[in-house]
């Protein structure tokens, strides 16, 4: 494979990879926040 | 008798006799890193080591990289087999707080255009000579994340390690003198005076400790060749978030992190010998370091600004030069420029989402690389 085959593959499946992959990530943090949603400590409620 | 003293007397002069003018310049050199750090306070930690490592091995005749010698035996240890950057990335972990990235996830593209710098570096590093893997060694600089670089380019090229991991700290020092300036030209003051609103999204503890499982998991099955670095990164910070494992989260942060970096400073300054450092070889990786980082900029910044387009001018594009790894001064640039133009204007927790997306993209952006080097067969 020659220096611009392998520069060029590189370089536009790396910038695509990562930004496709930290999207998904973004996704999952969503979802992951919707599974595990914050609720206030119970028990400092009960002490208020 | 007479033999023998003159002998003597010339073993204690061999050292001198061997000194050349290679070594006194890369003495200067390791001296000027010592200055940078002590006096300048630029990356203290690592340029002190890697400085008095740089002086201690162009001492002639000093044989400290020798079979056998006093910091090849650590360099064999931890440089060679990746571990000491492996061990920086969980201390790294344990000291890196991703709750501005989890309340405000969109922002962590802005992690991912700040790594742009590290591809297009590789186009000019192969456009000025340098064979296939050292222009990946080159361009991982553009990670802005020094053991980032270590871990690639000393599995890729380790003579070039020594280069490398000076432009990759200098330049993260560098960074309020860097940025600024492009952040400047690329903006216009309408821009640069956009007030973002304030996130407050409270974040469960069950979220923050699901997030390094996830993202191990997931990044890991995607991009396998990066799991050390997304591993150790992700399961340091597990052991902060989790708060179950007190004790070793704060080994990680303090005596690991402590030792390792002394002793990789010292291997990093041990790879500058005279002979494979004074080169044109090296004036070009710094100078395509500079380039590199300067693209993270230029990149970020301009996704900043498709951003604010996409959201209707609710995103301040400044804070796309925080995209990058340097946590958390790119942050603080960000803030500081978005400051001097409004002084209302507080965007220093929407930098730090923007920089702690950087510290995930430039891991993810080195794991992609890898694997997809393994899918070429380039490398095994």
């Amino acid at each position: 494979m020659d220096n611009w085959t392998f520069g060029w593959t590189l370089a536009l499946i790396g910038a695509g990879g990562t930004m496709l992959v930290l999207w998904i990530l973004s996704l999952l943090i969503l979802l992951i926040r919707k599974v595990f949603p914050y609720q206030p400590d119970a028990s400092a409620e009960k002490k208020g | 008798m007479e033999s023998a003293l003159v002998s003597g007397i010339h073993g204690l002069f061999l050292g001198v006799l061997s000194l050349g003018l290679e070594h006194v310049i890369m003495i200067l050199i390791g001296s000027l890193l010592l200055y940078l750090g002590i006096v300048r306070g630029y990356e203290p930690l690592l340029l002190v080591p890697i400085g008095f490592g740089a002086i201690l091995v162009n001492i002639p005749l000093s044989e400290m990289m020798d079979e056998g010698g006093f910091i090849r035996f650590f360099y064999d240890a931890g440089v060679r087999t990746e571990i000491f950057p492996l061990l920086i990335f969980l201390g790294i972990g344990a000291m890196t707080d991703f709750q501005p990235l989890l309340e405000n996830p969109k922002i962590i593209l802005l992690g991912a255009a700040g790594q742009f710098g590290i591809f297009i570096t590789l186009l000019l590093a192969l456009a000025v000579g340098f064979d296939k893997l050292d222009a990946v060694a080159v361009s991982i600089i553009g990670a802005c994340d020094g053991p980032t670089a270590i871990y690639v380019s000393s599995k890729f090229a380790p003579h070039l390690l020594g280069a490398v991991s000076v432009a990759a700290y200098s330049y993260m020092a560098l960074v309020p003198l860097i940025q600024p300036p492009i952040m400047q030209a690329l903006t216009t003051e309408k821009e640069r005076m956009i007030v973002m609103g304030v996130v407050r999204q409270p974040i469960s503890k069950t979220t923050k400790i699901m997030f390094p499982i996830i993202v191990t998991v997931f990044a890991s099955i995607l991009a396998p060749k990066g799991a050390p670095l997304i591993g150790t990164i992700m399961f340091g910070n597990l052991m902060k978030e989790c708060g179950a494992v007190d004790r070793l989260k704060r080994a990680s942060e303090n005596e690991i992190t402590n030792i390792v970096t002394l002793l990789l400073g010292l291997c990093i300054g041990a790879t500058m010998e005279a002979d494979k450092f004074l080169r044109g070889e090296t004036l070009l990786v710094l100078a395509l370091g500079f380039i590199a980082i300067s693209l993270d900029t230029v990149v970020g910044v301009l996704f900043g600004k498709l951003m604010c387009l996409l959201t209707g001018g609710k995103i301040n594009p400044l804070i796309g030069a925080a995209g990058i790894s340097a946590f958390p001064m790119s942050a603080r640039v960000v803030q500081a420029q978005g400051q001097k133009y409004n002084k209302r204007n507080h965007l220093l927790m929407h930098a730090m989402s923007a920089n702690a997306g950087g510290q995930i993209g430039s891991v993810i952006a080195a794991a992609v690389m890898l694997s997809v080097l393994q899918g070429m067969g380039i490398v095994g």
